[in-house]
Parts: C-alpha cells; structure tokens; sequence
C-alpha cells in the first residue's frame, strides 16, 4: 500500500484556512466608547495632549481617524435638561462622522429612541429599561428595525458560579435573571446586537471575559464584548478564542496606551480581519 | 475692495455650464424622501461634500438637471408601496430613461430589480432584470464592514458598512461593480449606464465610502455637463 499520497476525495477541503474566518468576510469590529455627561466627556481622555478634553465630538473623530469601525456614546446624565444637551451633542456627532454611531444611556421608551434616531444615532443601547419591560425591545425593533435595537447586558457569574446574571441599574442590582436566558428571549424579540459587559472584569485589565462571551456566541446576532482590555492581545483573545464579532472599550484608548490601529495591527498580523 | 470679483474664473464657467445660473456656489443633488427610510444619515454625507441638497417627492418634483440618489431602509414592499402611492415609481423610470444620473443605497438598490423574497406580491422598478435574495448562510442581518472588490477598475476596492437580509442576484452579470463574500459570493453594487447602486451604506463607510459617494457625484456632474 502506497504512503504518502492522498487520493483527491481526502484531500483538506480548507487546509490552511479557518472556515469561519474565509466564510465570514465580515471584519470584526473595535468600538471605543465615551462615557457623556451633560454634552462632555467624563474620564479623562487624553490622545496625547492633541485634543481638547471633554469634548467627544472631537475625540469620536479622533477615534474615525484612527480607525474605529463605530463609535459608541454612553450618555450618564441624569437630568431631563442634560437629556436635551446628549440630543444637541449627538446631531453634532453625527453630522461629522462617517461611520456608524451608537448612542445609550437612560432610554426608557419608544420616544427616547426616536429622538435619538432623529438626531443621528444609527442604533441605540437599551439596558435596564429593557429588562424592566422586554416589550420596548419589540417595540423599537418593530418600529425601527432590528439594526438599530441593541440590547446591553450586565453579565456577573452567579453564586454557583453556574452561569451569569443580569445586572441592572449600572450593576447596582440584580434581576436574578439568567443572562444567556435574557439575551435568547431580547434576540426573539428582535435585537439586532447585544453589547455584553463583564461585570466580573471590568476595570480590572485583567482582559475580556472570555467564557462569558464564548456562551454567548452561539446566539444567532452579533456579541460586541466589554469590560478588561487592556492590551491589543487582548483583542485578539476575544476574537479568535472568544469568538465576539465586535469588542468595545474605553480606557485603553483614552488615556493614549494604543490607539485603535494599534490594536488593528496585532490583529492582522494574527490573522484576524479587520477593516485597515 | 472688490467683493463681487468671482474668486475664480474657470470655477464660474464650470458651475454655470452645470447648474446654470441658480447656484453658483454648492453643486446640487437631489434625494428622494417618500421611500420612508432615515434619509438623515445620507444628507448629512452629502453636506460634508459641500452639496446642496434637495429632498424631492410627489409634490416637490425631480427637475431632471441633477443628479438623484434614492436611500432605502426598511423592507422592500413598504418601499415600494411608498413609491407606488406617491407616483414615483413612474417618475424614477422617467428619470432613469432619460439618462438621470441615478443612485439607489441598500434597499433603494434592491427596489432597481424585478422582484424581492422580502416581499413576494410586491413588483420591483424593474430597471434591472434579477431578483432579490435572502441571504442563507451566517448571522442575518449581516451587520458590520466587510471588504469589497470592485470589478471595474475605475472603481477601487476597500472596506464598506452593511445591514443587510437580501441582496440582488442580477441576471446579467455584467452590471456587477462590486462584489464581496458573505458566506458566499454576493453582489454588493450594480452599474449599468447612468444606474448605480450600493447595497451597503457609503455613508456610514468612512473615508472609503464617502470617496464612493465623490466619485459618483463627479462623474454624474461630468456626464451632466457634457449633455
């Protein structure tokens, strides 16, 4: 019997790609995020000394320029006069930038959505408003499209260490909700993404969760991971081993350690496509 | 001083052999607004060129001197019923046949074909022979950037936003300018004469994309000036 030759039906059908990597084509996606607040940038972001502070029209240009596929506001104010300031900030935002923008933070209803889609805002975030009540998922998916609906989820591992929880009023409580159970029923009610947040690891730099964010990634929509980079390794970890489709973060970018293409780069040369 | 000296000569003539005489300072372009999507995210792309921008419907017509560009968003037969309703499905053809240079973005590229999957009682414009096709393998939408290849070398390749269900499937293959890999090859963009369309969103596609959206108001306004 001859060795070393393969009859063709044998042969690797993809030796030498990752199928998922060929099939995809889609480039996996960096997401710097700014925490607003009253139309300002809180957290100092600095992009070595070149920007003004605080001000997060310029820095989500900054972050275009560098190379982010999406930019994500997260609005903390807490007032109905600042509400009105996030609106102003986000048409600012949006006349300038080139791509997508993602704005969350205190949306309670319908209303809030379409104000915000009206200023710009390509798709929005819903957290606690949506685990109070699922229907404001259904109703901005039905009203505006799933692409616009996203659904963020506090993740925290369980007292068993079983599974995660839903966390809701910026991590303060929780539902006693199953996570990957919310994230399944908010997909069946038409969310086109869901933005899981690590409440385990974020701010620890300890890099993304990444058993939480392989759980979820057999849901059939895009998991953008959040919470722990702290390097561009990192990045890589959550796509190749935990298998996002986008990764969000803050800190990393803004005090100026890498910048987005800085991250790209170690992608790329790792095999992972991404948009240069 | 002299404020009413034209800063440039050759820019004068330019404009007014294109527009004639009613706008000597932005080029114009004309959307569409009845479609019912978000035409928002394409006005403002079009600002940023420095275009004037005119928002056309049944009862503000297309003036068929400047180029026209039909966002989408939504499903394909609430798109056309909108455009069906407000008579601009005829007017489209109109303009189309007579030479308009004329954009269509994401479903508003869909709506150039015969028919849809999204909505199968629904007639397409019809401008384009082909169908329209659910997309059957992967994460659908597909949502993010993928790459895209031109097949036309005027054009060049580079990375493009999408949101997407469908795509075209066009019978001549010929009109593909774009194609890009989802799974499967898809069609992403179509060009036949003065007929484009991009199925992802130049508008939300960086510096890529708005070199997209340039290049075709420049050709268009080329075309127009040499009519």
């Amino acid at each position: 019997m001859r060795t070393g030759f393969l009859p063709k039906s044998t042969e690797p059908m993809n030796f030498g790609y990752n199928s998922q990597e060929i099939g995809a084509g889609l480039c996996k996606r960096i997401i710097p995020c700014l925490d607003v607040k009253n139309g300002r940038t809180v957290k100092g972001v600095k992009f070595q000394g070149l920007i003004e502070a605080g001000d997060p029209v310029e820095q989500s240009l900054a972050y275009e320029l560098q190379g982010a596929d999406e930019i994500m506001l997260l609005d903390i104010t807490a007032s109905v006069e600042g509400r009105a300031t996030t609106l102003t900030l986000v048409k600012e935002v949006a006349r300038q930038l080139s791509i997508p923008l993602t704005v969350g933070g205190g949306i309670t209803n319908v209303r809030d959505v379409e104000a915000l889609l009206a200023a710009g805002a390509d798709k929005v975030s819903m957290n606690t408003a949506a685990v109070v009540n699922p229907e404001l998922v259904r109703d901005v998916a039905e009203s505006f499209g799933s692409q616009c609906c996203v659904v963020a989820i506090d993740a925290r591992l369980n007292a068993g260490s079983e599974g995660w929880n839903v966390l809701i009023r910026g991590g303060r409580d929780d539902s006693g909700r199953d996570a990957l159970d919310w994230a399944r029923e908010c997909v069946e009610l038409g969310a086109g993404e869901i933005l899981l947040t690590s409440w385990d690891l974020d701010g620890t730099r300890s890099g993304f969760d990444l058993p939480l964010t392989r759980a979820f990634a057999e849901l059939p929509v895009p998991i953008i991971a959040s919470g722990g980079a702290s390097s561009p390794a990192c990045f890589l970890d959550v796509f190749s081993s935990g298998g996002a489709d986008a990764a969000l973060a803050a800190s990393i970018f803004h005090f100026g350690e890498y910048t987005v293409g800085d991250v790209k780069e170690v992608l790329t040369s790792n095999g992972v496509k991404v948009r240069i | 001083m002299n404020t009413s000296a034209p800063k440039g000569f050759s820019m004068k003539t330019e404009m007014t052999q294109r527009v004639g005489a009613t706008s000597l300072t932005l080029k114009q372009v004309e959307v569409i607004d009845t479609a019912g999507g978000n035409v928002g995210s394409v006005c403002r792309a079009l600002e940023r060129l420095e275009y004037d921008i005119r928002l056309v419907n049944a009862t503000c017509a297309p003036t068929g001197n400047v180029p026209v560009i039909l966002p989408g968003v939504g499903a394909f037969g609430k798109v056309m019923g909108n455009l069906v309703s407000s008579g601009m499905d005829t007017r489209i053809k109109q303009l189309i046949a007579d030479g308009v240079p004329f954009l269509g973005i994401c479903v508003g590229l869909q709506v150039l074909f015969e028919c849809s999957e999204e909505s199968p009682d629904v007639s397409g414009l019809a401008v384009l022979p082909g169908a329209v096709v659910r997309l059957k393998k992967g994460k659908v939408p597909q949502i993010g950037w993928n790459s895209v290849t031109s097949l036309d070398e005027s054009w060049c390749s580079g990375y493009a936003y999408f949101v997407n269900s469908y795509v075209a499937e066009p019978l001549q293959p010929e009109v593909v300018l774009y194609e890009s890999e989802y799974f499967q090859k898809i069609c992403v963009a179509v060009k036949r004469g003065n007929v484009t369309g991009f199925q992802f969103h130049p508008e939300k596609s960086g510096t890529f994309g708005m070199g997209l959206l340039k290049q075709w108001l420049d050709e268009s306004n080329a075309k127009l000036g040499s009519n």
